[in-house]
C-alpha cells in the first residue's frame, strides 16, 4: 500500500531523511521507533505533505499513486491520515465543524453525498463512547484549551471518523496516562483491517503492549537501521538505543 | 522569507472581484469647490432656501478647519481642487419610475455585483433604495411601507416631500462643524436616504441600500439619516462595492440617526468597496460619520458592520447615549489586506442614567496592511450606574502585517462599571497544514478559522446579511492558491 523508495528529505542546509525506504502492505501495523531527533516526525510529516521539508530524491506512492505530487489536502483525500504529535489548537473553530468538513471533503473526492447532520452526529457519538470522550467535546473549538490526552484522543477521534488507508500515528501514546492509553489503543485497534495500513510512530514500547505490530523498524540519523517483528520493540526497551547505534556503527 | 510565511501571503493575495466600471454617461459638474459650486448642486436639485442656506454655513466652517491627522492612517495630501462634487447618471432629469425604466447597465452591474435587485427584493422581502452614484433610481415596495406610514426614500426627495422633518432633525447628531469630513459632506452632500418611522411603528421588513461609487474621480458624499420616533424599530442594512479604478476617490459620508423614546436602530454595514491593488494604488479613501442618537429613555441603537474594503477606512459608529437607560452597541469586524489602512472603533459616551454600552471588535490584518481599533468610553458625571464592556480581538494573517488598539476611557463618575479586554492571535501555518491534512482546502481553512474569528459578530447580522457577509470575507481573503 504504502512505498518509500530513498526517500531523502531536508530543511534549509540541513538533511533530515537520508535515504529512507519502507513498504507497508494492507492490512498490517508498522511501528517506528528511534530516539529523539532521528527523523520521525519528519517523515510522518513528508508523507503528509508538510511544505517546510523539500524532498531532495526518492519516491513516495500510496497504492501506486505518487504522494509527491499532491498537496497535503489531496493526499489527506486519497487515505492518508495523520495524527499529529502536537495537534494545534484552533480557537473558534468548532470541533464538530472541522470533523464535518473534514468528512465532506473526503466524500466529495469519492463522489459520495454529503454526510446529515442526524448520521453524522450519530456516527461521531458512536466513536466518542468508545474512546471515552465527552460528548461534549464536539462542540468545543478545534483542541482550545484540551488537555494533552484530550488532544490524542481527539486525533484518533478524527482518525476514526475519516477511515483512512494509511493512518500514521505520530507518538500518539506519549504524554498519555494509562487509561487513555488503553482507549487510545482501543481506538487504534478497531480500526485495523486488511484493507488499511497503519504506521505507529513511537519512542517507546508502551503502546506497543496494546496495539501489536506485525513489523518494528528502528530510526536512526534519517536511515531505517534495523527491521523485525514485535521482539525487536522489546530488545529495544531493554537495551536502549544506544544498542542500535553502535551495531550500526560497528 | 520562509516558505510558510510566502505561502499564507500568496493566500491572502487576491483580486477585486467587483473590479469593473459601467460606462452610463455622467453629468458630472467641472472638478474644484466653491460656493457656486454647492449653489449649482442645490439648484440640480430644486431644494428649498434652507437647505441651501444650510450648505454655504457649512462650507464656510469647512473652509476654516483643517484635515484631522491623528488617525493611525497615511496617505497622500487630497486635493480637494480636483475632485468633481456632483455626479449624476443621465438620466437625472427623468428619473426613473420603476425598475423597467432604470439603464439596463445599472441593472446588470448590480447582477454583476450579486445582487439582483428585484429578485433580492421580492425573495428577502426587503425595500431597497439603490444609490448608483450619487442619485436614487429605483426604489421599491414603497406601498407596504406607506400602509405603516413608513418614510423611506432618497435624501433629495425628503427635502422636497418632508421639509418639515429634515430640518427638524437634519444636523442635530452630527453638527456641520463637527470634523473636516462632516462639514465638507454638510456643504456639498449629493444624495442619500432619509428614513422615518412613526410612533409605535414595527418596521415590517428590513430596509437596505446599496451604495456604489462610479463616475471616474467623483468623490462621494452621501448623507443618511434615520429618525425612530417614540416605541418604534427599524432594521436598516447598507451594504456597498465600487468598480476597479486608478486613481483614489474619496468617500466621506454622514450618517445620522435618532432614537426618540423606547425606539429602536439596528444598523448593519457591510462595506466592500475597491481597497486598490497590492500597492495601494486606486483605491477608496473612506472617512465616514456615523453617529447615533439614543435621545429618548430606554432607547436603543445597535451598530454592525463589517469592514473589508477601501483603501483607506476612517469610521468611528457612535452612540450618544442620552436618555435614561438607553443602550448603545457596536459590533465590527474589520478586514485589512495588501496595504489597507483601517482606523475604526467606535465611540460610548453615556449621559443618561443607567446607560449601557458594549463593544466588540474584531480586527483582521493580512499582508502589510495595519489594522488600528480606536474606542472612546466616556461616562459623563450626571451618568450614574452606566456600564460598558468591551471585547478587541485581533487576528494576524502573515508577518508583515500590524494591529493596534488604542482604548480611550474618561469616567466621570464613581459608579461606573467599565471592562476591557483585549487579545491578539495568529493564523499559523501549523494551523493551516492540520486543515489541510485533513483534507480541507487552504482558502476553506483560512476562511473557517476567520469566520470562527468574527462569529460574535456575524450573529448580530440579520441572516441572509450574515450569510452575504460571510461570502464576502471569503472572497476578501482569497488568495491564488493552488
Ligand atoms: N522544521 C524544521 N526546521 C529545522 N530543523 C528541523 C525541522 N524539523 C525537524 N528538524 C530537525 O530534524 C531532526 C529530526 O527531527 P524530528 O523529525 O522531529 O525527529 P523525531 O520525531 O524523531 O524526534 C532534528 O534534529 C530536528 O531538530
Ligand atoms: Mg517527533
Amino acid at each position: 500500500m504504502l512505498e518509500i523508495k530513498d526517500l531523502k528529505a531536508k530543511t534549509g542546509d540541513t538533511e533530515i531523511l537520508k535515504g529512507l525506504s519502507l513498504s507497508v502492505k494492507a492490512g498490517e501495523v508498522h511501528a517506528i521507533m528511534g530516539p529523539n531527533g532521528s527523523g520521525k516526525s519528519t517523515l510522518a510529516q513528508v508523507v503528509a505533505g508538510r511544505d517546510d521539508y523539500e524532498v531532495t530524491g526518492g519516491s513516495v506512492t500510496l497504492n501506486g499513486t505518487d504522494l509527491l505530487d499532491l498537496e497535503p489536502e489531496e493526499r489527506s483525500r486519497e487515505g492518508v491520515f495523520l495524527g499529529f504529535q502536537y495537534p494545534v489548537e484552533i480557537p473558534g473553530v468548532n470541533n464538530a465543524y472541522l470533523l464535518k468538513a473534514a468528512v465532506n471533503a473526503r466524500r466529495a473526492h469519492a463522489g459520495e453525498e454529503e454526510i446529515d447532520a442526524y448520521e453524522f452526529l450519530k456516527l461521531a457519538r458512536e466513536k466518542m463512547a468508545l474512546l471515552d470522550m465527552d460528548p461534549k467535546f464536539l462542540n468545543r473549538g478545534v483542541n482550545e484549551g484540551f488537555s494533552g490526552g484530550e488532544k490524542k484522543r481527539n486525533e484518533i477521534l478524527q482518525m476514526a471518523m475519516l477511515e483512512p488507508k494509511l493512518a500514521i500515528l505520530d507518538e500518539t501514546d506519549s504524554g498519555l496516562d494509562i487509561d487513555a492509553l488503553k482507549a487510545v489503543a482501543e481506538g487504534v485497534n478497531a480500526l485495523r483491517s486488511p484493507d488499511r495500513a497503519i504506521v505507529l510512530v513511537t519512542h517507546y514500547q508502551r503502546l506497543l503492549d496494546y496495539v501489536e505490530p506485525d513489523h518494528v523498524h528502528v530510526l536512526s540519523e534519517g536511515r531505517i537501521v534495523r527491521s523485525g517483528d514485535k521482539t525487536l520493540a522489546h530488545e529495544l526497551e531493554a537495551r536502549g538505543y544506544e544498542w542500535v547505534r553502535e551495531a550500526v556503527n560497528a | 522569507m520562509s516558505t510558510e510565511s510566502k505561502e499564507i501571503e500568496s493566500l491572502v493575495n487576491r483580486r477585486y472581484e467587483h473590479g469593473f466600471v459601467t460606462d452610463i454617461a455622467t453629468e458630472s459638474l467641472p472638478p474644484g469647490l466653491d460656493e457656486d459650486v454647492i449653489r449649482a448642486i442645490s439648484a440640480r436639485k430644486n431644494e428649498p432656501e434652507f437647505m441651501l442656506e444650510w450648505r454655504l454655513k457649512a462650507y464656510r466652517q469647512w473652509l476654516e478647519m483643517t484635515e484631522p491627522e491623528w488617525a493611525h492612517v497615511h496617505y497622500p495630501k487630497i486635493d480637494y481642487d480636483a475632485i468633481s462634487y456632483y455626479a449624476a447618471p443621465k438620466s437625472d432629469s427623468d428619473r426613473p419610475k420603476s425598475l423597467d425604466e432604470v439603464d439596463p447597465k445599472l441593472l446588470e452591474t448590480y447582477d454583476k455585483l450579486g445582487i439582483p435587485l428585484h429578485e433580492r427584493a421580492r425573495l428577502a422581502g426587503v425595500a431597497v433604495d439603490a444609490v448608483f452614484d450619487s442619485v436614487s433610481v429605483a426604489t421599491t415596495f414603497k406601498d407596504k411601507l406607506s400602509e405603516a406610514g413608513v418614510i423611506f426614500c432618497s435624501f433629495s426627495e425628503a427635502v422636497e416631500n418632508h421639509p418639515d422633518l429634515v430640518k427638524k432633525y437634519l444636523g442635530t447628531v452630527v453638527p456641520q462643524r463637527d470634523n473636516f469630513f462632516a462639514a465638507l459632506n454638510s456643504a456639498v452632500f449629493s444624495d442619500g436616504s432619509f428614513v422615518y418611522i412613526p410612533k409605535g411603528v414595527r418596521c415590517p421588513m428590513e430596509l437596505s441600500t446599496y451604495f456604489r461609487i462610479n463616475a471616474a474621480n467623483t468623490g462621494q458624499f452621501e448623507r443618511t439619516l434615520i429618525i425612530a420616533d417614540e416605541g418604534s424599530y427599524v432594521s436598516y442594512l447598507e451594504g456597498c462595492t465600487a468598480p476597479m479604478r486608478d486613481e483614489n476617490q474619496l468617500h466621506a459620508a454622514v450618517v445620522e440617526l435618532v432614537a426618540l423614546d423606547n425606539a429602536e436602530i439596528k444598523y448593519s454595514t457591510v462595506q466592500n468597496w475597491y481597497p486598490g491593488d497590492e500597492e495601494g494604488r486606486g483605491g477608496i479613501y473612506n472617512f465616514v460619520t456615523k453617529r447615533g442618537d439614543c435621545r429618548g429613555a430606554n432607547s436603543k441603537i445597535s451598530w454592525t458592520q463589517v469592514e473589508t474594503g477601501s483603501a483607506i477606512t476612517w469610521k468611528y459608529p457612535s452612540c450618544i447615549l442620552r436618555g435614561d437607560n438607553s443602550v448603545g452597541e457596536f459590533y465590527s469586524v474589520a478586514v485589512a489586506n495588501n496595504l489597507q489602512q483601517a482606523d475604526t472603533g467606535t465611540k460610548m459616551i453615556h449621559i443618561g442614567r443607567n446607560t449601557r454600552s458594549t463593544i466588540v471588535s474584531k480586527g483582521i490584518s493580512a499582508g502589510r496592511a495595519q489594522n488600528a481599533y480606536r474606542g472612546l468610553v466616556r461616562i459623563m458625571p450626571q451618568a450614574e450606574g452606566a456600564r460598558n464592556h468591551t471585547q478587541c480581538d485581533s487576528l494576524l494573517i502573515g508577518k508583515e502585517c500590524g494591529a493596534h488598539t488604542f482604548p480611550y476611557m474618561e469616567i466621570k463618575h464613581p459608579s461606573a462599571k467599565v471592562e476591557h479586554e483585549a487579545t491578539t492571535s495568529k493564523i499559523s501555518a501549523d494551523q493551516l497544514f492540520y486543515c489541510r491534512q485533513r483534507g480541507i482546502s487552504e482558502e476553506d481553512a483560512v476562511n473557517m478559522i476567520v469566520n470562527g474569528f468574527c462569529k460574535e459578530v456575524f450573529n448580530e447580522l440579520p441572516m441572509e446579511f450574515a450569510v452575504e457577509a460571510q461570502a464576502l470575507l471569503n472572497v476578501s481573503l482569497e488568495g491564488a492558491v493552488g
